[in-house]
This record gives structure tokens, C-alpha cells and sequence, in this order.
């Protein structure tokens, strides 16, 4: 026998129902004949053994109606009239098939009717405007993607590739007489033309020339000294002490431990401060060299 | 040695000459297993190093006779040769050059005027990109979109005179996607966009750009798709480059990969420049390439990027 009021007992209050979502402030109803959504005792459809709602398919409304005198044959409970497409036409319906029937059902059924029209006309509305495409992306296809960029990347060495090219149009004269360098063109095309007559006189004199420069201390002024590795030209401020190195190179072999230890030291001494570019950046003035003797222990002496 | 193992003297000191191989593999005991293959990686860096001494000793010995050091293979130099490259003075190629979507701009005809816009509901850090990808190219408008189908957009741009329409689309706050349109009715390129750092997030960079024309830079673009892509960047830019700005926009291919940077350079001498990053820079990476304007259904795509079929091998690059 169907007692609506045993069954409410049961499973709506408070109690468990497996349709029944439980929130902080509301309980929800998932079953799909409810015809507000929640769980009430007017609202279950489980608990009212007289029953409608209203459900679409595929765009089509239908008021579905269910009766105590049904109750037995579960598959034929539910009575489904398909409603108009007119909106009025649709209400007039709903009012002749639930006429007799308690007032909350009827009004209910009419708003969930209207709801759902309304979302309908918007999905048709929506579908006419641009609609975003998804495009699924795939996890492993987006690493190696990545993965492959930056490898590109290295390989590409953009500075030097786009230093390059500069420098081709420099040289096409592409830039025409803004910048007045061909001057040293020039005279590099003097020297190559001197160079070749007196090749052979320079070879021999070459080897004679390392021997002499042994020990010979030369100090060369600032602006002549190549600027390696600059990538950032505002620091150019900066160039000091990178003459004194150049010239600490050229003088004797014999200083050459003592200068790689004093260099390595230098850089240990950078280290927490900014990167090193190119040749070793020393503040000093002026460094001063022991030479080494076989008796005695090596002696370092900087200058602060 | 290892605790609780013991040593197998005989098979296992002699794995090289032993006529049945031993492979460390076969050993059920993990520890030991990862103790003999670590040795066997020991052995083998040993002999890679001497090999190598010798080798060095050899060259040093020989002097000048030695056979000059071979090639590292890159994928640059094992890259599969494309059909397509192009051939400078192919004459094929310049007479389509001559007639193509570009040809106005490359005869003097057309100066370009870019739009600018972005998908729906821009959110910051597209909308920052936007900004400072107009200050990069000359004569660009950045416009909100604001819900409207760019079937509808493109015809208004025409009518006003614009020459480019570039899309950036966004998702989930980061921009990812670039249409590039040549407007009258010319190609349009998607490109997929990654890596954008804005100006704020570069190392040292410089000031703002100023107005001047930059120069344009187009590294790598060897083969006809490549070739065809390169002019689209380079209709961009005004044609003649105010060389008293200093500045100079680079795309640089790399294995397909397009990199955008925007310099600022100074020439210290003859032989050195000096170049400061100021601008955005971003990759791109091509995904189709479609005949006309934008047109997602009836579009005639000339080049579409198939995964499947052109990602297989790592040697092989349509750009």
C-alpha cells in the first residue's frame, strides 16, 4: 500500500534517500521527476503519490503525471502529454491536464515550463553566435613542444646571429654614411697590401720578436683595448683595470703561475658579486709580481 | 665491498672474454646489480678518456698533418633536405614573388597599417602584450574586441584602410595564439605563441622604444613556406627603416620555431655592435597557413601543421 507519509518518514526526513545532496543550507533533490529541484515533502516525488512535472527532450516539452491509481505498475506510473510550441497554447494545456489537481503543482509546473523555455530560446540564440572551439591538448605533445623550443633556442644563439647581421649590412653599406668607420676599412686594405709584399722578411722575424718582448713591460692606454663580449653597452662605463691583464700577459713566462693563481683568486674574490664577462674585471691599479725561486717558498703579495 | 654479497670471481671478472657475454642485467640481486653496472660505467669513461688522450696525442704528434677535426653532427647539418628550399636566384620564385598577395607592398604601393586586437575578455597580461607589440611595429592600433565575429571586423578594416589584422587569442590569462591576416584578401597565418616575456620581465633592457621605423631582420627562411612567411613579417614594417632610431626587429627561424626580439643596437667599431634588448619578445610557431582572409569553414588552407605526419621525424623542418 502506498503511505506517502511512511515513505516521507523514511527517506526524506533527515534520513537517507540516494537521491537526496545535502548542503549547509538546503537539501537538493536529484531525481529526475522533481519539479523544483528540492527536498520537500511537497516536492518528492517518491512521497506524493499525485504528481507532475514538466521535462524536455531534445528541445520538446512534456508534462508528465503520475496517480495513486498507478502506483502498482511502475512502468506505466508516469502519464506523458507532449505540450505546443506556443507558450499560451503550452499553459492552456497544462491547465486542462492538471485541472482538480492542488495548487502548488499547477503553479510549479508552470514556472519549471517557463524556465525551460526560456533557456531554450537562449541555447537557439547561442548556437547562432560565434562558439568557442576547444581544442583538446595533449599533455606529452606540449612538453615536447617545449622541450624542442628550448633546444631551438640554444641552438639558435639569437645575439650573435642578429650581431652578425648587423654587421654584414654595416659592411654592404646599407647604412650608407651615417657611421664613419670605412676609414678603417681603408687602412686595413693598406696594411694587407703592405703585408704582402714584406711576408716573407716577417716570418723570420716573428720568432726573434717573441724572445725580445720576454720581460718587456709595456702600458697601454685604455681606449685602445679591445671590448670582448659586451652584451650590454651600458656598461660600458665600467671598463677598467682590463688593460693592466693584457699587459700582465705579455711580460714573462716565468710569472705565469703566479699570475693564473692571482687571476683564479680574483675570480673567487667576484663571485658572490656580479657574473663575469669576458676577461676578469679588476679593480686594482697596479699588481705586483714575485717572481718565484726553487729555495725558497712561492711568496704572494697583492696590492689593496 | 658490499655487505652480504658475495663475490663471484670467475664469470663476472671475466665479461669480455668469456665467449658467453654476461650482461649486468641478468643479475636478480638489485644492489649488486647496480654495483656491477656502475663499474661497467666506470670502465667504460675510462676507456672513452683514453681513447681520447690518444687521439689527442696523435694529432699533437702529426702537427700540421693531422686530418683537420671532424664536424659535431647538429640537426641543423643532419636536417633532412626539403624539396622546397629556395634557391636565391630561382626564377620560378621571383616571378611569384612578383605577383603574390605581397607584391603591392614590396613595389611601393600599399604602407602598412596594422589592427590589433585580442579574443574576448582580454585578460592583463594580453592586454600589456598588446600595448607593447603596437609600440614594436609602427603605424598599430590596438583595439578592443568586445564580442564581435571577425567575419564582420575584416570588412571594416578594409574599408578603413588597414593592411593587417593580428589576433592574439588568449587562455587562462596568458596569451597562446596569433592570427596573422593580410587584409585586401591575402594569406592568413595561425601561429601558436609561447614564451612571452613582457618588457617589464626582460634582463637589462633599455628604454622604451621610440617611433622610429625599426629594421627588420629574417633569419632561416629557406624554404618556400618559410620564404612566403618571412615577406608576411616583413610587410609588417614600413619599407625604409629610419636608421637614426637604431632599432631593429628580428624573426629568427630555428627548427621551425619563428623567435621575436626587439633590439636596440650601437655600433662601437668596425668589427663590434653592441645590441640591448628593449621590447617583447615571443615564439612563434606556425600552425596553417590559409589562402585567403580569415575563414574558419570554407578556408582554403595551403599549409596545415598534421602532427602525425610532420612530427615524426627530428631531423625534418617545413620552415
Amino acid at each position: 500500500m502506498q503511505h506517502d507519509d511512511v515513505i516521507w518518514d523514511i527517506i526524506g526526513n533527515k534520513q537517507f534517500c540516494s537521491y537526496k545532496v545535502k548542503t549547509k543550507t538546503q537539501n537538493f533533490c536529484r531525481n529526475e521527476y522533481n519539479i523544483t529541484g528540492l527536498c520537500n515533502r511537497m516536492s518528492c516525488p517518491l512521497a506524493n503519490s499525485q504528481y507532475a512535472t514538466i521535462r524536455e527532450e531534445k528541445g520538446q516539452c512534456f508534462l508528465y503525471m503520475k496517480v495513486i491509481e498507478r502506483a502498482a505498475f511502475p512502468a506505466r506510473m508516469w502519464e506523458k502529454v507532449k505540450l505546443s510550441k506556443n507558450y499560451e497554447r503550452a499553459l492552456e494545456q497544462i491547465d486542462e491536464n492538471l485541472i482538480y489537481w492542488p495548487r502548488f503543482i499547477r503553479h510549479k509546473c508552470k514556472q519549471r515550463f517557463t524556465k525551460i523555455t526560456q533557456y531554450l530560446i537562449r541555447i537557439r540564440k547561442l548556437t547562432l553566435k560565434r562558439q568557442r572551439k576547444l581544442v583538446p591538448l595533449s599533455r606529452k605533445v606540449e612538453k615536447r613542444e617545449k622541450r624542442r623550443e628550448e633546444k631551438a633556442l640554444i641552438a639558435a644563439q639569437l645575439d650573435n646571429a642578429i650581431e652578425k647581421e648587423l654587421l654584414e649590412r654595416l659592411k654592404q653599406g646599407t647604412y650608407g654614411d651615417i657611421y664613419n668607420f670605412p676609414i678603417h676599412a681603408f687602412d686595413k686594405a693598406l696594411e694587407k697590401q703592405d703585408e704582402g709584399s714584406e711576408s716573407e722578411e716577417d716570418e723570420v722575424e716573428d720568432e726573434e720578436e717573441d724572445d725580445e718582448d720576454v720581460g718587456h713591460k709595456e702600458f697601454v692606454a685604455e681606449n685602445e683595448i679591445e671590448e670582448s663580449d659586451l652584451s650590454d653597452f651600458e656598461d660600458m662605463n665600467n671598463l677598467k683595470g682590463s688593460s693592466e691583464e693584457e699587459e700582465d700577459d705579455d711580460e714573462g713566462e716565468t710569472s705565469e703561475n703566479e699570475e693564473s693563481e692571482e687571476e683564479t683568486e680574483a675570480k673567487g674574490k667576484s663571485k658572490g658579486k656580479t657574473p663575469l664577462k669576458g676577461p676578469v674585471r679588476k679593480k686594482r691599479a697596479y699588481v705586483e709580481i714575485e717572481y718565484e725561486q726553487e729555495t725558497e717558498p712561492a711568496q704572494k703579495s697583492k696590492a689593496t | 665491498q658490499m655487505y652480504g654479497t658475495h663475490v663471484q670471481a670467475d664469470s663476472v671478472e671475466e665479461e669480455a672474454a668469456f665467449p658467453p657475454n654476461f650482461s649486468v642485467s641478468e643479475i636478480k640481486n638489485k644492489q649488486r646489480r647496480h654495483f656491477m653496472f656502475m663499474k661497467l660505467k666506470q670502465e667504460k669513461r675510462k676507456r672513452k678518456l683514453e681513447l681520447k688522450k690518444k687521439r689527442k696525442k696523435e694529432r699533437e704528434a702529426l702537427g700540421d698533418k693531422a686530418p683537420p677535426k671532424e664536424v659535431p653532427k647538429t640537426i641543423e647539418n643532419q636536417r633532412i633536405y626539403d624539396e622546397t628550399t629556395v634557391n636565391p636566384e630561382d626564377e620560378e620564385v621571383a616571378f611569384d614573388e612578383g605577383t603574390d598577395e605581397f607584391s603591392s607592398y614590396f613595389n611601393r604601393l600599399t604602407n602598412p597599417k596594422v589592427l590589433i586586437t585580442t579574443s574576448d575578455r582580454p585578460r592583463g597580461r594580453t592586454v600589456r602584450f598588446c600595448e607593447q607589440l603596437s609600440t614594436a611595429v609602427p603605424d598599430s592600433h590596438v583595439y578592443y574586441r568586445r564580442g564581435l565575429a571577425l567575419k564582420r571586423v575584416i570588412p571594416q578594416c578594409i574599408s578603413r584602410g588597414f593592411t593587417f589584422l593580428i589576433v592574439i587569442n588568449e587562455d587562462r590569462k596568458v596569451p597562446n595564439g596569433m592570427v596573422l591576416c593580410h587584409l585586401p584578401n591575402g594569406p592568413t597565418a595561425h601561429f601558436k605563441v609561447s614564451s612571452v616575456r613582457l618588457r617589464k620581465e626582460m634582463k637589462r633592457r633599455g628604454k622604451d622604444p621610440t617611433e622610429h621605423s625599426p629594421e627588420v631582420i629574417l633569419n632561416n627562411f629557406t624554404t618556400r613556406l618559410g620564404h612566403s612567411i618571412g615577406r608576411m613579417f616583413a610587410a609588417l614594417f614600413p619599407h625604409d627603416p629610419q636608421f637614426i632610431g637604431r632599432q631593429v626587429a628580428t624573426f629568427h627561424n630555428q627548427r621551425d620555431f619563428i623567435f621575436f626580439r626587439f633590439h636596440r643596437y650601437i655600433f662601437k667599431n668596425e668589427k663590434k655592435v653592441g645590441i640591448q634588448e628593449l621590447g617583447p619578445r615571443f615564439t612563434l610557431k606556425l600552425r596553417s597557413l590559409q589562402k585567403g582572409t580569415f575563414d574558419s569553414k570554407y578556408g582554403e588552407y595551403e599549409w596545415v601543421h598534421k602532427r602525425h605526419e610532420m612530427d615524426s621525424s627530428r631531423r625534418k623542418f617545413h620552415l
